[in-house]
């Protein structure tokens, strides 16, 4: 299994190289030879009663992370359909695109998208899944933005990527929650000792993770919204990821975890519940579309809902429908979206207002698209594989478990919802096939005169129908060769499902006519009741809130980054000031460190008091002037004064130094000063002038509160002591400043003068820097 | 600090000021050790020395005297600061360990203290000198 993740990536890397004689060979050829091999060697597990297979490769051991990988029932389905139909679209692909274009491109994010599909399907460790699924959506992200020169396709890919990629991190929450909680990153492991994580306080979050997650990726309503504009990749890849394949692989997630899930009512509430609105809301809107792709899509979406219902059942022979209508789905799907991609590529659109009677000039697609049409829409016809599902869907809606509550109400209505979807279903069905094929011709309006397609481009869906019809005939060969082994891995317990022919007349046939003969009422009628598309949903669509918030979201972030950032420096350090007074102050009064003892507070003299005073002044001063040069000369006091006081506490070496920087300082202010005009006359309001006082006063007594705190809870004893004791001894000088300086805290003083030093450099370059740019003027 | 003053009196007390300056200087550099004063302290003592030079005499004057390249100081300071910091590996000691030791009965200069921290002050002050130098020459030559 290994190497059906690590092949498609490592070819991945040759296409570059294949891509260049694509003039004389098309680069599919090659890549052809992977799907294919891999389905071949996957094959050969299908019919044996196998019990699962488990390999492990060792990637991170320290955080237990192993690629484990694990093939059961349900990932072997997954992995054949993804080899199978990813053989064929690749097939379609060196017909439908032209060598003119970027093929290397093309095949190498469609080789990285099908690795990471294998990775998720076999992966047993959730951190080594998480890693593929986010792989599915990078390479999704870059399928779907293929022809990157449009605006849709640019939109669409963003689109499919925001939402997909904010359901991978829900997942990612929903797989370190369940790590933490099971101590263990396997799969399996988890599921063995589920009662442990049934009891954890976290379930409920890691299980609302978990949906989110699926529910993402598999476009549930209301995430479903990304589908559609999904559709303006290449039809190949809308065949592959947006009806096979990546759009399952939240189904799959929810299978795989549903021995864990299911055991709880919310699970089938929530699951079904979704499950059936999406149905019925994706067949609803499928009928309004008028792009033949955007009808499959929302069908897609309707289809994925109906999935997702069976399994949220949770019966033996809802899931056993559910894993085969996966199956079904894939195969009448698949082939819709190459005819789709037929039609445009030979008739130049896919306006289905625009075609129509097309069935004399493509007959063998048109005689494809009955089948999957017919298929999709579950015509009672025994030799269609979409009938046998739908009559499953209707039989384990009418044979629910009993719950408890108000629950119990969705439990009732599930047959009526069903039977609402299918109809619609039927409708667009109808709708695509007749409106494609019949009708009347307008061939002259065409952007292209319609011929039938070249027949390489005719093989994949021949195909995928002829398995419809073989699985309409024998849905019991692939029942029993894998189906049920399938259904039991998501069961947790044995599935032997056998499906019949013939249900007999009982409700779900009913049912089945019921929605064939409502469903041809509609369509018959559908030119009196689609008006009510205008009134709903109207323009009240999903798509809306999303670019609602899309917009708002920019919109506001740049309100508020605005707010804050509008370049002026004054804002930024009364900001700053204020964040770092209220803060402290906060820290002060909650921490109960504030504390004024005055014990240990020395005696105040006159001349003290007289030179604060007088620097205290000079201070007030400096604030009211309005020249720059008294200002200078005004803080200049501040410095003498200062100085004065290093003198009165006997910092000898600190009075020297500051006295001559001081100076220097005056000096050198005075010399750059002389060169600038004069003080503007401040403009401020007074609203500003306040607040900026409050915040310098609030500062300033801050900064006062937090020196008197510190003053007064001394928890250790000073090491200062331990410089007046050993100074001498150890550095050999009297002067204790001296020797922290040069001896004890060298390393300081080393740095302090390599700062001077690039401070000077720095200065000399600015100013010659400045004068040389004026020279070159 | 291009044109030299005509002041005669502030040139002959400029001669004078300027050594007792330049040797105060020298003096705080070298007492350090033992009391107030030390490399910072008197490399910027040198520092308003040659300043004052330079306002009393011109700049070309004084450029003719002190032929020196203040710019160049503040590496060679740096440079003996780390050197005598890593002279302390030769020993096999830490960065920057200093020691001293007494020297009794020198010929003129009696007992003195010989401390490997003096070499390190030395550093600090070339680069000091350097600093000051370099930002006020630049700052005042710039027009």
């Amino acid at each position: 299994m290994f190497i059906a993740v690590l092949l498609p990536l490592l070819f991945a890397c040759l296409v570059p190289l294949l891509s260049k004689w694509k003039n004389a060979i098309h680069t599919g050829w090659f890549v052809l030879l992977i799907p294919s091999a891999i389905f071949v060697y996957l094959v050969r597990f299908v019919g044996q009663d196998f019990s699962p297979i488990r390999n492990t490769y060792p990637w991170i051991p320290s955080l237990n992370i192993q690629l484990d990988f694990y093939l059961d029932g349900l990932s072997l389905l997954f992995g054949l359909l993804i080899s199978g139909i990813g053989a064929l679209v690749v097939f379609y692909s060196i017909y439908y695109l032209h060598k003119s274009e970027q093929l290397g491109h093309f095949y190498v994010y469609l080789l990285m998208f099908m690795a990471a599909m294998f990775g998720v399907v076999f992966s047993d460790n959730i951190f080594v899944l998480y890693t593929f699924w986010e792989l599915t959506s990078l390479s999704s992200f870059l399928l779907i933005g293929y022809w990157n020169h449009r605006k849709g396709s640019r939109y669409g890919a963003l689109k499919s990527m925001l939402i997909t990629v904010f359901g991978g991190l829900s997942l990612l929450g929903a797989f370190v929650l369940l790590s933490v909680v099971a101590d263990t990153t396997s799969i399996q492991a988890m599921l063995d000792q589920k009662e442990m994580i049934l009891n954890s306080p976290l379930f409920g979050w890691i299980v609302a993770f978990l949906f989110l997650g699926a529910f993402t990726k598999s476009a549930q309503f209301p995430f479903h919204i990304w589908l559609p504009d999904a559709m303006e990749a290449p039809t190949p890849v809308s065949a592959y990821l947006h009806s096979a394949t990546m759009v399952k692989a939240g189904i799959f997630l929810i299978a795989r975890f549903s021995i864990l899930l299911s055991q709880t009512e919310w699970y089938f509430f929530v699951v079904t519940g979704i499950g059936l609105i999406t149905l019925c809301w994706g067949s609803f809107m499928a009928v309004r579309q008028t792009d033949l792709k955007g009808i499959l899509a929302y069908s897609t979406i309707s289809q994925l809902g109906m999935i997702m219902a069976m399994l949220g059942f949770g019966t033996k022979i809802a899931l056993f429908a559910a894993i085969f209508h996966i199956l079904n789905h894939a195969t009448f799907k698949g082939s819709l979206f190459m005819v789709a991609g037929i039609v445009d590529h030979e008739t130049g659109t896919r306006d289905i207002r625009k075609l129509g009677g097309l069935m004399t000039w493509m007959p063998i697609t048109a005689t494809l698209a009955l089948f999957g049409t017919f298929s999709m829409a579950g015509v009672p016809l025994p030799i269609l594989n979409g009938f046998y599902s739908k009559e499953l869907f209707f039989d384990s809606a009418i044979h629910l478990d009993s719950f408890s509550g108000w629950i119990e109400a969705l439990k009732m209505a599930a047959p009526y919802l069903a039977v609402l979807g299918s109809i619609f279903t039927f409708v667009y069905s109808m709708y695509l096939f007749f409106g494609t094929f019949r009708g009347k011709a307008n061939v002259e309006e065409l952007p292209k005169k319609p011929h039938e397609a070249p027949i390489g481009m005719l093989i994949p869906p021949i195909i995928l129908v002829a398995l419809v019809v073989i699985i309409g005939l024998f849905p019991n060969l692939f029942a029993e060769s894998f189906l049920n082994h399938a259904a039991s891995a998501v069961k947790g317990a044995e599935i032997e499902k056998h499906v019949k022919f013939w249900h007999g007349f009982k409700t779900p046939l009913y049912m089945s006519l019921a929605v064939v003969g409502l469903g041809t009422l509609l369509y018959l009628t559908r030119h009196k009741w689609t008006g009510i598309y205008r009134v709903f949903p109207g323009s009240l669509t999903f798509n809306r809130v999303y670019d609602w918030m899309v917009d708002r979201s920019e919109k506001y972030s740049s309100v508020i980054t605005n707010s804050y950032m509008n370049g002026s420096i004054r804002r930024y350090v009364r900001l700053t000031l204020a964040a770092m007074t209220i803060g402290t102050f906060i820290f002060l009064f909650t921490t109960n460190g504030l504390s004024f003892t005055g014990t240990s507070t020395a005696e105040i003299t006159l001349p003290e008091l007289f030179i604060v005073a007088m620097m205290i002044f000079a201070a007030v001063a400096t604030i009211f002037t309005n020249n720059r040069i008294a200002a200078i000369l005004i803080l200049g006091v501040v410095g003498y004064g200062l100085a004065i006081l290093f003198v009165m506490y006997r910092a000898p070496d600190l009075a020297l130094t500051q006295l001559i920087i001081e100076t220097v300082t005056v000096a050198l202010f005075l010399l750059v000063f002389m060169h600038l005009p004069e003080l503007r006359k401040r403009t401020e309001s007074v609203g500003t002038k306040l607040t900026n006082a409050i915040i310098s006063i609030g500062f300033g007594a801050m900064i006062t509160l937090v020196g008197i705190s510190s003053f007064n809870s001394k928890w250790f004893d000073p090491i200062s002591d331990y410089f007046l004791e050993t100074s001498k001894e150890l550095g050999g000088g009297k002067n204790v400043v001296n020797v922290i300086l040069v001896d004890m805290r060298g390393l300081d003083t080393l740095f302090e003068i390599a700062v001077l030093g690039i401070a000077a450099l720095a200065i000399f370059g600015l100013v010659k820097i400045r004068r040389n740019d004026k020279e070159a003027k | 600090m291009k044109t030299s003053t005509n002041d005669l009196i502030l040139r002959t007390t400029t001669t004078l000021i300027a050594f007792i300056l330049l040797a105060f200087s020298i003096y705080l550099f070298l007492a350090g050790h033992n009391a107030p004063g030390g490399g910072f302290i008197g490399g910027l003592m040198t520092g308003a020395a040659i300043v004052l030079m330079y306002m009393t005499y011109g700049y070309d004057a004084v450029q003719k005297i002190l032929p020196v390249n203040f710019r160049t100081m503040i590496p060679v300071g740096l440079l003996i600061a780390v050197l005598t910091g890593a002279g302390s590996f030769v020993f096999g000691e830490p960065f920057l360990s200093q020691t001293f030791k007494h020297l009794h009965h020198v010929p003129l200069l009696g007992d003195v203290e010989l401390a490997t921290a003096l070499l390190f002050d030395l550093g600090v002050y070339l680069t000091v000198v350097g600093i000051t130098m370099t930002i006020i020459l630049t700052i005042a030559n710039d027009q």
